[in-house]
């Protein structure tokens, strides 16, 4: 059991990481210097997260890997993260609607950890679920206002929706580990949240006045390692630090 | 009171006045972020909370109590607490009052809410006290502030996040 619970703690580490250091990419480069200030901020409440995450993971293994060697010393195929959250920031139309997309999954789901089996986890869902508040209502805010806003911003605001809401699904689906987790009560079950998440995106999706997308393949194989070109990429320029000076601390 | 005085009301008082670095008119005890001191085998252990999970600032507020505690002659160890997590609830009521001195808006007792994906809170403007402000951005300078401006005497402000 625990090695399961490891296992699907890692994936929601990995998740908050992979997002969390893709929203940093924006800084210096936002629109704007209140969306400059924005995105790091909402990267840093991701990687708090995820270092209690892996901290947790970490300490229930027993292996004495801390949160660094988790984050730092792991290739991308033993990265277990959904492939929405590594997707490129694209343009800003593309990473507000993949923080929607998440934020809305994490909401629901934090708010049910808060009821977890494992204290820890418990401790930290508490916090995050008010931190993902924000999230929601700062990406919605600005679906809206692009998908209803001029005709450039409509069209790449539909355009982001037909790029990215193929990686949806996979957040629904638990992998094996995740399956034994749940069933023993230390995490949520990953399916039922989606009532929640589509409520949240058919809200903000009818305020932007943007049309509910068809039924597309979902795109899945993160939880498993399989990941697309790009997740390499982010975590060579992650992991470079420390691979070159290991153990380098502030 | 004497040096040697190593009673745990000491304790407390040498760690709840030290200041937090970002907001210094306050201090870690006005903010609620203390959340105890206690003493064990001789060693005062100081339960610190962060405000948010990344808030950069939790390890400097943390050797900074522990300092503190040092100066005043105590063995000192700090113990950082998620659970239960911190609300901007439990800034003091002097706090508040010092927070509005400082410029910047002090959080209303109310916590965040989805139901309010779209809703606005009304924030008084710290300087002259019109309910006329709009919002700048949600995320501030630091992940507990938003920005906000003052319609009436035109001042830009920060209004410090409910949580």
């Amino acid at each position: 059991m625990s090695e399961a619970f490891v296992t699907a703690l890692l994936e929601l580490a990995d998740d908050h990481l992979v997002l969390g250091h893709r929203l940093s990419e924006w800084c210096g480069h936002a629109p704007m210097l209140e969306e400059d200030l924005a995105l790091p901020n909402m990267a840093l409440d991701l990687i708090g997260a995820a270092r209690g995450l892996y901290a947790r993971a970490g300490e229930i293994e027993g292996k004495g890997r801390d949160e660094d060697d988790l984050a730092y010393l792991r290739g991308e195929r033993a990265y277990l993260n959904c492939l929405l959250v590594e997707r490129e920031n694209g343009d800003f139309a593309q990473t507000m609607l993949r923080q929607l997309y998440f934020a809305a999954f994490m909401e629901p789901y934090w708010r049910a950890a808060a009821s977890s089996d494992d204290p820890v986890l418990r401790g930290i869902a508490a916090k995050a679920v008010k931190e993902v508040a924000y999230h929601i209502r700062h990406a919605g805010e600005w679906v809206v206002r692009m998908g209803d806003g001029t005709g450039e911003s409509a069209r790449r605001m539909a355009e982001a929706v037909e790029e990215l809401h193929r990686f949806t699904d996979e957040l629904f689906f638990s992998s094996p580990a995740a399956e034994a987790a749940e069933a023993a009560g230390l995490l949520p079950v990953r399916a039922e949240t989606r009532g929640a998440w589509e409520a949240t995106i058919r809200t903000v999706f009818a305020e932007a006045r943007l049309g509910w997308p068809a039924q597309v393949w979902a795109q899945q194989g993160g939880r498993a390692g399989a990941h697309g070109e790009a997740l390499g990429h982010l975590l060579a320029e992650m992991q470079s630090l420390h691979r070159a000076h290991p153990g380098a601390a502030w | 009171m004497s040096v040697t005085d190593l009673s745990e009301t000491r304790a407390w008082e040498a760690a709840a006045a030290v200041p937090d670095p970002e907001i210094p008119v306050l201090t870690v005890a006005d903010l609620g972020i203390l959340r105890g001191v206690s003493l064990k085998d001789g060693v005062a252990v100081a339960r610190v909370t962060p405000t948010y999970t990344g808030c950069p600032a939790v390890l400097a507020i943390e050797l900074a109590v522990e300092a503190a505690l040092r100066d005043a002659g105590f063995d000192a160890r700090i113990e950082r607490v998620i659970s239960p997590p911190w609300t901007t609830d439990w800034i003091t009521e002097e706090g508040r009052e010092k927070l509005r001195a400082y410029g910047i808006a002090p959080p209303a007792a109310a916590g965040n809410s989805v139901r309010a994906l779209f809703g606005e809170t009304v924030v008084a403007c710290p300087r002259c006290g019109s309910e006329d402000t709009e919002k700048l951005s949600e995320f501030g300078s630091t992940p507990c502030k938003a920005h906000y401006r003052c319609k009436a005497c035109l001042e830009p402000f920060e209004h410090f996040k409910c949580i």
